[in-house]
């Protein structure tokens, strides 16, 4: 079951609309952008286009291996799952992440990091994002 | 004094995502009121606000940057009087947080100059367009606002939340009431007003323009459309791109590749009313009028008012600093849009301050395309567009959008009259006031209908009846009215421009006298006093 993996298909067909990153939020019954854990920003202004920033679910995950705590178990599939009692937001896996997919909840002090749940990419109209089923990475 | 405002809807729900801004309007003398998209809506209420007031100036150019709690003014004198407003947004791109998340709206030389119709630019292709808002905040020296955000919003009953979003989401992306902005934009309103006669050209000495098709939304979409954007939280992606790439003269191989963003109003003013008909003319006219920062529906019908005060001899080209303005000689209006800007003559002084204003000083008023001080938009369509710019609050053709009105009457083929025009104005201006407080786009006004929205402002906690919404926009609508009284509106000084009796509409001629009884009737009908 945990053998997906959320992917970005193809960025060129981004508008910019952000529906995925309120769709994040709203797994929780929440409208706004606190708790998302998909980014979308222009490539240096609109006319260039978008960058959609999800989680790559590294098989050794560079946010994992910096947590001082262990607060980032290891996902079946690629990438992390957070255990909220073991963090002490120190923010270190935020830095960790090259691509910048790990955000930050200011309301509860802690990262937010995808789950490759894929609810957002039922919210994206252009096919930009997808999630991705596979036996094996 | 500005007042910037979003909606209870706003981060909650798609479509949601305008601001509308309040002030006083330079062109006008009294109301002030603009909307714009971008992600300017969403940044303001992701930072915790509903609201935000400027009040006072500065004596030096300033910006304000609102991350979150935190607001700072900081030195805008390096920004000051830069050529490009897309350089200012490249800028503060550079030096500001909050990528993705922050909308960065900034005034161009016009609005520096005090050109009374300036805009204020956001995201570099949205726009708070009409009335001069960019001339405001040239006066309080105020270059730029920055704002950024990441909050969330707690609907009380989560569930139904979920439930109401999933809806109207999927009414958004799978109805057809969508597909117009979504596929061609704006930019689909060119060729039918124009087989219906109803596209002003040449400054409304005509209502066709034969190259109609060369600059039709169609036209432009096939050879020059390069990419689609949408508004934060709008999955419509109305905002339509195109891209021009010019060789440069002197440099072998070296191409200037640029991306402008078009409209149907832009496509009128700056194209027909110019009768321009090479769509790269008018793509680098637009590029200009966006990189000095003025509204492209004012600047339009000024130059086309210019052009015609020339052809008719009542100015000689001196008072224009030797450029020649003829229709369809794009290079020369760029040319124009400089002078106007740098205001480098007594008459360039004067456009400046907009048609009315310039028609009085050098004579033309008959053919100045001025509705309450605000520059005609681009719909000859009948009675009720003309009536719905006189008299609506902004003198905009999104105030009861007399345009579809007309557009009634032609479909059932019944005569106009003046108690229908008067009160579908009414209702339709008082609806959109309901619309703009919860600053919907307007183009989802087929979405968000009056059962749609108390279901959905149900869920945000405000429980009101479509009745109390019908009493409430009415009572929007009269206290705009009354601010405009107060700022020295007056009913006896509306003109309609003798052009518009002139050029034939589909609906037949306009005359004046038609007009203005349809005007004091919408007076009377808004019950001012009680």
């Amino acid at each position: 079951m945990s053998l997906s993996r959320l992917s970005v298909v193809d960025v060129d067909l981004c508008v910019g609309c952000q529906s995925c990153m309120f769709a994040c939020t709203r797994r929780f019954g929440e409208g706004g952008l606190s708790k998302s854990a998909i980014h979308v920003k222009s490539a240096g202004g609109f006319e260039r286009g978008f960058v959609v920033i999800v989680c790559r679910a590294c098989e050794d995950p560079p946010c994992a291996r910096v947590c001082p705590t262990d607060a980032l178990r290891l996902r079946v599939g690629g990438g992390v799952v957070l255990r909220k009692e073991k963090c002490i937001g120190c923010g270190n896996c935020v830095n960790a992440c090259v691509v910048g997919a790990i955000f930050w909840d200011d309301e509860s002090n802690k990262p937010v990091i995808c789950i490759h749940c894929g609810y957002c990419a039922s919210f994206c109209p252009y096919g930009v994002i997808k999630l991705e089923r596979q036996e094996r990475w | 004094m500005i007042v910037f405002t979003v909606g209870p809807l706003t981060g909650m729900y798609p479509l949601a995502s305008k601001t509308v801004v309040m002030f006083k309007s330079p062109l006008t003398g009294n109301l002030g009121e603009s909307h714009a998209g971008g992600r300017s809506a969403i940044a303001i209420r992701m930072a915790g606000y509903g609201g935000i007031v400027i009040k006072g100036a500065s004596d030096t150019p300033v910006y304000i940057a609102v991350h979150g709690d935190k607001v700072a003014f900081r030195d805008a004198s390096t920004l000051w009087g830069m050529r490009s407003s897309y350089t200012v947004g490249r800028v503060l791109r550079e030096v500001e947080t909050g990528a993705g998340i922050r909308s960065i709206m900034r005034i161009g030389r016009a609005g520096e100059k005090l050109v009374s119709y300036a805009c204020v630019v956001t995201e570099t292709y949205r726009h708070f367009g009409r009335l001069g808002l960019g001339a405001v905040w040239g006066s309080k020296k105020l270059k730029a606002l920055v704002i950024s955000g990441r909050r969330s919003i707690k609907p009380r009953d989560t569930k139904l939340y979920r439930e109401v979003y999933d809806s109207i989401f999927t009414t958004i992306t799978k109805s057809p009431i969508m597909k117009k902005y979504h596929d061609i934009g704006t930019a689909m309103n060119v060729t039918p007003l124009n087989k219906l006669k109803a596209l002003p050209t040449k400054n409304l000495k005509e209502a066709s323009f034969d190259n109609a098709d060369k600059i039709s939304g169609e036209a432009i979409a096939e050879k020059f459309l390069g990419r689609r954007v949408a508004c934060s939280h709008c999955p419509v992606s109305c905002i339509h791109l195109a891209i021009l790439k010019e060789p440069y003269a002197t440099e072998p191989y070296f191409y200037k590749t640029i991306m402008i963003s078009y409209d149907y109003e832009l496509i009128y003013a700056l194209g027909s009313m110019l009768q321009i008909s090479s769509p790269e003319g008018l793509l680098k006219l637009i590029d200009k009028v966006e990189k000095e920062g003025l509204d492209a529906m004012s600047c339009g019908v000024a130059l086309a008012w210019a052009t015609e005060m020339l052809e008719k001899g009542l100015i000689d080209k001196e008072i224009l600093n030797g450029i020649v303005l003829k229709w369809g000689d794009f290079d020369n209006y760029i040319r124009a849009v400089d002078q106007l800007v740098e205001q480098s003559t007594e008459f360039y002084k004067a456009l400046a301050k907009g048609v009315e204003y310039a028609s009085k000083i050098y004579g033309g008023e008959e053919f100045a395309l001025s509705f309450g001080g605000n520059e005609m938009p681009g719909y000859h369509t009948g009675p009720a567009a003309h009536i719905g710019y006189l008299t609506g609050a902004r003198h905009s053709h999104l105030n009861g959008a007399g345009y579809s009105i007309d557009e009634k009457f032609l479909k059932s083929n019944v005569k106009p009259n003046v108690e229908q025009i008067v009160d579908d104005l009414i209702k339709e201006e008082s609806w959109r006031q309901i619309l703009s407080s919860l600053v919907v786009c307007y183009f989802g006004r087929g979405i968000y209908k009056p059962d749609v929205v108390v279901k959905v402002l149900k869920t945000v906690d405000y429980n009101l009846n479509e009745e109390d919404l019908n009493k409430l926009g009415m009572e929007i609508l009269q206290e705009k009215y009354r601010f405009k009284l107060r700022e020295g509106f007056d009913i006896k000084k509306l003109r309609l421009p003798k052009r518009v009796s002139e050029t034939l509409t589909p609906l037949g001629i306009v005359t004046p006298e038609f007009v203005m009884e349809s005007v004091n009737l919408y007076i009377k009908k808004l019950h001012l006093i009680e």
